[in-house]
C-alpha cells in the first residue's frame, strides 16, 4: 500500500471497529427498548454480527500480519452462534412464564394458557411418573 | 492503524459494559437480570478477542472459549430454574 497501511491491517481495522460499533448498539437497545422482548431483540445481534465480526477481523489480522493461523476463533464463533438462539429461546420463556404468573403485568396481558398436550411450551405440567412430577409423590 | 480501530473498540465495549451493568441493577423483571449477564458475557468474549489482538499472542483465546462455554450453562441454569424451580430435575 502507499500510504504505509497493508491490506490485513486495514481489514482487521475496519472489521473490529464495525463489531465493537455493533456490541454498543445492542447494549444500547437493551438499555432503551421499553419491553423485554424488544429487549431480547438488540443483545443478540450483538452477540452474531458484533462477535462474529471481531472475530473474523482477529483471525484476518493474525493471518495476514502475523502470519500464523489460529482456529480458536472458528470455535468460539462456532460454539456462539450454536448457543445464541437457545439462549435467547430460555429467556423468553422465562418472560412469559413470570407474565403468565402474574409476576409483572405485560402490555398484551397474560399470555393465552399452553394446550393439554403441548410439549415445547413454559406451562405445560410434567407428565406423571416423570421425574418433574411433583403430584403422584 | 489497528491501534485506533483497538482503542475504539475498548472504549465501545466498556461502553456497553457499563450499559449492561445498568440494566442487571435496574432490571425491573429477573428475566431482564438473565438477560443481562448474558450480555455481559458476550461483551467481556469481545473484549478479551481484542485484548489477544492487542497482545498479538493467541493464548487469551481459550479464555475466550472457556468464557462461551460456561456462559452458556450459566444462563440456561438460571432460566431452567426460574421456569421449573429446580436446575437438574
Amino acid at each position: 500500500m502507499s500510504n504505509g497501511f497493508s491490506l490485513g491491517e486495514i481489514l482487521a481495522s475496519v472489521l473490529i471497529v464495525l463489531g465493537a460499533s455493533f456490541a454498543l448498539i445492542g447494549s444500547w437497545g437493551l438499555v432503551r427498548l421499553p419491553s423485554l422482548m424488544e429487549r431480547l431483540h438488540g443483545p443478540t445481534k450483538a452477540s452474531t454480527l458484533g462477535l462474529g465480526a471481531m472475530l473474523v477481523g482477529s483471525i484476518i489480522y493474525f493471518q495476514l500480519v502475523k502470519g500464523e493461523w489460529t482456529t480458536h476463533e472458528l470455535l468460539v464463533s462456532l460454539f456462539l452462534f450454536v448457543t445464541a438462539p437457545i439462549t435467547a429461546n430460555m429467556i423468553a420463556k422465562v418472560h412469559l412464564h413470570r407474565l403468565r404468573l402474574g409476576a409483572r403485568p405485560g402490555p398484551a396481558g397474560p399470555p393465552a394458557s399452553a394446550g393439554a398436550d403441548s410439549d415445547w411450551a413454559t406451562y405445560t405440567a410434567p407428565r406423571a411418573g416423570t421425574p418433574g412430577c411433583f403430584d403422584e409423590d | 492503524m489497528i491501534g485506533w480501530a483497538l482503542g475504539f473498540g475498548f472504549a465501545a465495549i466498556s461502553i456497553a459494559l457499563a450499559m449492561n451493568l445498568w440494566r442487571l441493577i435496574k432490571g425491573p423483571d429477573m428475566a431482564d437480570r438473565i438477560l443481562a449477564l448474558d450480555t455481559m458475557t458476550i461483551n467481556a468474549i469481545g473484549i478479551i478477542i481484542l485484548g489477544g489482538i492487542a497482545d498479538g499472542s493467541g493464548t487469551s483465546f481459550e479464555a475466550a472459549m472457556l468464557l462461551a462455554l460456561v456462559g452458556f450453562v450459566g444462563t440456561v441454569a438460571y432460566a431452567k430454574f426460574l421456569l421449573r424451580g429446580d436446575i437438574i430435575e
